[in-house]
């Protein structure tokens, strides 16, 4: 990243030391109580606690409601906490955090700006010279097999290929981490496996701490390094699991007796709290 | 492009065959029945009409395209500020939105006569219904495309750092084009009834007066002639504002494909 994008941040972060290396995101006894349309309040998250080492590769599954998308919002400082705190490389999350990128179930492209427009949307966003980044967002969409594409607008590519789109644009003023809300969760089966090994090789070239969030329990094994389960709301951290899977995974893996075993504790741990019935 | 080309000339082709066959029924219908031109004057009365009386009619028409556009504009100038401030402050929606609907439930015809006696003969009472009658459609259609912003995408744009001004400049504010003109279609057909019927109720000049004038001398022929003016006129408008829809939206779903 240049110098420049970093200071364009609303959060001065101090450069990376190999010695805190171990905890990049620190979440302590973090809550959050929404008030609801009627006044009553809403506890979505309570007395979370969650610590996730610089590049690594977090996914949360847990059942609807239970504040998955609360706790990416509060990582990026986008909500208030009501109690407890978020720490990212050291520096307390008191207002929007914009060193990062954010990547949601609907892709979320301008349909009046053409591809390479649209990756350079937090160039537009923050005030920079769009011009000074254009050949690396060329880059990027060539990275993720979308040259040829640079000129077209959105409405010309299929689901896929508008999700990698959003995915270079996260990764345009390379931050060191990212959310991922659902990224893949409207996309075909088949287009979303092809969308998991791509998002593997990204992150094994870039080194991203990324936090996901998916509904489905075999992408959370396939991709993750650790998957955190969480309860029913109030949202909760039920149990978490190490995926001590050898990288980088290949589609096979699915196959292999640990990682279907994996997936059978998690699914187990659901019908245990009663999320899903036999 | 040659397909669209080749469209294009397919459906002018196709307008003028159906307008064509349109004036043919008419010109038969009078043949037939023989209609007296007081009543029904056949096609070529219209255009002899026309003919003679063009030279009074430009005058009328320019006083007519001048209230239109210039109580279009008003409604413009005054309902995009106006849908903005509405969107943007809960408490001035409550205080504003109310009024406005109500206005909305009166007659705005009705109201004509009222400007003629505050505001006498001449420009102003046009202006006045034109204005009323297409400003809630141009705030109702632009407060509705305001709205529509994904909050996902409000939430990317804050964790990109990007402060609410530009939020709207950039992101709302476009996504917003298509309802807007939405509602600036219906609006510039609507200003053509309002300023007409300011003209019927209080005017000396413009088309509707002259409408008016030449019923009272039940010339039928001229009347029809006006008639003509008067739907080109509205017509003319009407596509301006999809031209200018075409060059400011290209890429909104409306706009696509129209190849086909
Ligand atoms: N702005 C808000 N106001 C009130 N309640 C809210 C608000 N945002 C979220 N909630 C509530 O907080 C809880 C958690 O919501 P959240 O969107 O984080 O769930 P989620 O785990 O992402 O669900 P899903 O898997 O369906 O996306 C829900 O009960 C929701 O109704
Ligand atoms: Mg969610």
């Amino acid at each position: 990243m240049t110098p420049s994008a970093r200071a364009a941040g609303s959060v001065a972060i101090p450069e990376a030391r190999p010695e805190d290396a171990a905890s990049f995101i620190e979440i302590e006894s973090l809550d959050k109580t929404f008030v609801g349309q009627d006044g009553e309040p809403v506890v979505a998250l309570q007395g979370l606690d969650l610590d996730v080492r610089r590049g690594e590769f977090v996914t949360i599954v847990g059942p609807s409601g239970c504040g998955k998308s609360t706790l990416l919002s509060l990582v990026a400082g986008l909500l208030e906490t009501t109690g407890g705190e978020i720490r990212i490389g050291g520096t307390r999350i008191v207002e929007p955090y914009t060193d990062l990128g954010f990547v949601f179930q609907s892709d979320l492209l301008l349909d009046w700006r053409t591809v390479t427009g649209n990756v350079l949307l937090p160039c537009v966003m923050r005030g920079l010279d769009e011009k000074a980044h254009a050949d690396r967002a060329r880059e990027l969409l060539a990275s993720v097999g979308l040259e040829g594409f640079e000129d077209k607008r959105p409405f010309e590519l299929s689901g896929g290929m508008r999700q990698r789109v959003a995915l270079c644009r996260a990764l345009l003023l390379d931050p060191p981490m990212l959310l991922m809300d659902e990224p893949f969760g409207a996309l075909d089966a088949l287009t979303r496996e092809q969308m998991q090994v791509d998002l593997q090789t990204v992150w094994h070239r870039t080194q991203k701490t990324v936090l996901f969030v998916t509904h489905s329990i075999s992408e959370a094994v396939f991709l993750s390094d650790r998957v955190i389960v969480m309860t029913p709301r109030p949202g909760a951290i039920r149990a978490i699991l190490d995926v001590d899977l050898e990288r980088p995974r290949d589609l096979n893996v699915h196959d292999t007796s640990r990682f279907t075993g994996i997936v059978h504790e998690i699914r187990l741990m659901f019908q245990e709290m009663g999320v899903i019935h036999r | 492009m040659n397909l669209w080309n080749r469209k294009w000339t397919r459906d002018a082709f196709w307008m003028v065959v159906s307008f064509g066959a349109l004036v043919g029924l008419w010109a038969g219908i009078v043949w037939l029945f023989e209609t007296p031109s007081y009543l029904l004057p056949g096609p070529g009365e219209v255009l002899g009409s026309g003919r003679d009386n063009w030279l009074q009619m430009i005058p009328h028409s320019g006083w007519t395209i001048l209230s239109v556009l210039a109580g279009y504009l008003l409604a413009v100038v005054v309902g995009v500020p106006l849908a903005i401030i509405v969107v943007s402050s809960q408490t001035l929606e409550r205080i504003l939105y109310p009024p406005m609907v109500a206005t909305q439930s009166i007659p705005k015809i009705a109201l004509a006569p009222l400007f003629v006696v505050w505001f006498g003969f001449g420009m102003f009472p046009k202006v006045a219904v034109a204005f009323l009658i297409c400003f809630f459609p141009i705030v109702v259609d632009t407060i509705v495309g305001l709205r529509s912003i994904d909050p996902a995408l409000v939430q990317l744009a804050r964790s990109m750092g990007a402060p609410p001004r530009r939020i709207f400049l950039r992101l709302r504010l476009p996504g917003a084009l298509p309802s807007m003109f939405g509602g600036l279609k219906v609006g510039s057909a609507l200003a053509v009834v309002g300023a007409l019927t300011g003209e019927f109720i209080g005017s000396d000049n413009g088309l509707g007066y002259l409408l008016l004038s030449a019923a009272g001398e039940l010339d039928t022929a001229l009347l029809f002639a006006i008639l003509f003016v008067l739907s080109l006129l509205a017509m003319a408008f009407f596509y301006a504002i999809e031209v200018l829809e075409r060059l400011m939206i290209p890429w909104h779903v409306s706009q696509r494909a129209h190849t086909g």
